[in-house]
């Protein structure tokens, strides 16, 4: 620990700096994340999407922003004014936090914590709350339909999830992030999405579930409950929960990244050809570039499927997912006691 | 379908599989989007725009104020009043078309025994103020005096078929 009051001042205003450094640019791609999200969803429905403000559109989502900022912030009558206005900042700060045990690259984690898979489940479920309060504290029965649809929804299908890296951690042996990922050593068949398919399907699907995303996002349900639990938002209340929907995505892309398809290595380790080109080395790119990827999934998801039905969604997380991953979880122990598949390290 | 191989394509999500390779394949076709100011669809000579009324070369207007339009009028858009000229034929006084009740259909054009009221092809106007949607005699005349060239030529080319 720091001794004197200008080294605590010193780490403290470094602290920060790291902060601001994954904030930032989090930050900017939930920005063109939302344009990234109309292009391709216009794409694939042979449209071109924005292209209006800026060349390509590109300044579509600041013309987006400063329209939501500038709005006039509405307070339903008969609102809780204090949940009303807390609720966005409780389900956009636990979307922000969950990314402090994120391992951009070997060196790149602001806390590299033992217990950063508990960590980063307790800080999603967390992020219920903001809905449910926002749901409640709105007094309109639609945002409370939503809110309670929502709820139901994400529980259920956390239970998934949560098994889900339940069947990580076995394999890998550890909570901790870079751990796992460093258990994935030895190229893109060494990675943990081959043993665990099942697992990473159930993960990828329960990650739209979990973010309130198509074909899962009933809470919103345009076409029914107008736009579920932030249907009283306006201004920037509904810029923050936008911010908070779409960092909530690019985290669950940035977790499927690391634990199922090696975090920042790189598929082509061990290729002989390739040799020690930046190819076949671990690196920040390889992770962004997973990352990207199953963000783009996500959208490809919400272009092609049409909304589940309520109890289509409960039953696909009871009666289907539940008992796939926890038979998928025994098959892991198996696999990892009798040595089944020849780990990396 | 067979209750086990519907149970295995649901469990392996081959069905959605198809889903997603359908949009990947759509993701990578030309797209139809027309960038719209920048680029128009072609229109058709027959198209029905806003209304123009039509004077001879000579710079008489062809009007005769027989209220064929008048009458053939669907919407009852149309309001005519004539009078006698000096020379002794028959004018409209006053000629008015109420925008916010035509509907576009072309009555008045085709009844029209002088070709004197037609429906140009202009479709980009608006309005700013109360009042405007009502085109009088002489807005009419304006944009037939402006647009005669393409309102001739729309009528040139499907002369044959009138």
């Amino acid at each position: 620990m720091p001794e004197t009051f200008l080294d605590q001042m010193l780490y403290m205003l470094f602290l920060l700096l790291k902060i601001l450094a994954i904030i930032v640019p989090l930050i900017l791609t939930v920005a063109y994340y939302t344009y990234f999200e109309r292009k391709v969803i216009g794409y694939m429905q042979i449209r071109r999407g924005p292209n209006r403000i800026g060349p390509l559109g590109l300044a579509q989502p600041f013309a987006d922003v400063f329209k939501l900022l500038l709005k006039e912030i509405v307070l339903p009558e008969n609102a809780n004014k204090f949940l009303f206005l807390l609720a966005p900042v409780l389900s956009l700060a636990p979307a922000f936090a969950a990314w402090v045990v994120i391992p951009f690259d070997d060196w790149a984690v602001i806390a590299n914590v033992d217990a950063g898979l508990l960590y980063l489940l307790a800080m999603s479920s967390l992020g219920v709350y903001g809905l449910i309060i926002a749901g409640w504290a709105s007094n309109s029965k639609y945002a409370f339909l939503g809110a309670l649809r929502s709820t139901a929804q994400m529980v259920s299908y956390e239970i998934a999830m949560g098994f889900a890296l339940v069947g990580v951690l076995i394999m890998a042996g550890t909570l901790n992030l870079s751990e796992i990922v460093l258990a994935q050593q030895g190229g893109i068949f060494d990675w943990f999405w081959l043993p665990l398919l099942p697992l990473f399907m159930i993960y990828i699907i329960s990650g739209l579930a979990e973010t309130n995303r198509a074909p899962f996002d009933v809470a919103e349900g345009e076409s029914e409950i107008v736009a579920g639990f932030h249907v009283e938002y306006a201004g920037a209340g509904f810029a923050v929960f936008f911010l908070a929907e779409y960092a909530n995505m690019i985290l669950i892309s940035a977790l499927t990244a690391l634990m199922f398809t090696g975090g920042w290595l790189s598929p082509f380790e061990g290729v002989p050809v390739l040799g020690n080109t930046f190819l076949a080395e671990g690196s920040i790119i390889w992770f962004l570039a997973k990352t990207s990827f199953f963000m783009f999934v996500f959208l490809w998801v919400r272009a092609t499927f049409p909304r589940y039905r309520y109890d289509q969604i409960m039953r696909l997380g009871w009666k289907v997912f539940i008992p796939i991953t926890i038979v998928w979880v025994m098959v892991a122990a198996v696999i990892t006691v009798f040595g089944l598949v020849v780990r990396g390290s | 379908m067979n209750p086990i191989t519907r149970y295995f394509k649901s469990l392996l999500l081959i069905e959605l599989g198809q889903g997603l390779w359908l949009t990947l394949k759509y993701f990578f076709r030309p797209k139809f989007t027309i960038n719209y100011p920048e680029e128009k669809t072609p229109k058709s000579n027959r198209f029905r725009g806003l209304h123009a009324l039509r004077r001879y070369p000579n710079g008489e207007e062809r009007c005769i104020a027989c209220k064929l339009c008048e009458a053939v009028c669907p919407a009852l858009a149309i309001t005519i009043d004539s009078t006698q000229r000096d020379d002794g034929t028959r004018r409209t006084t006053r000629y008015d078309i109420d925008l916010f009740k035509c509907i576009f259909c072309g009555f008045c054009e085709e009844s029209c025994p002088v070709d004197s009221i037609v429906e140009t092809g202009i479709l980009e106007f608006h309005f700013e103020n109360r009042g405007e949607h009502i085109m009088t005699k002489e807005k009419l005349l304006a944009i037939g005096d402006r647009f005669e060239e393409s309102i001739a030529e729309d009528r040139r080319q499907d002369a044959a078929y009138r």
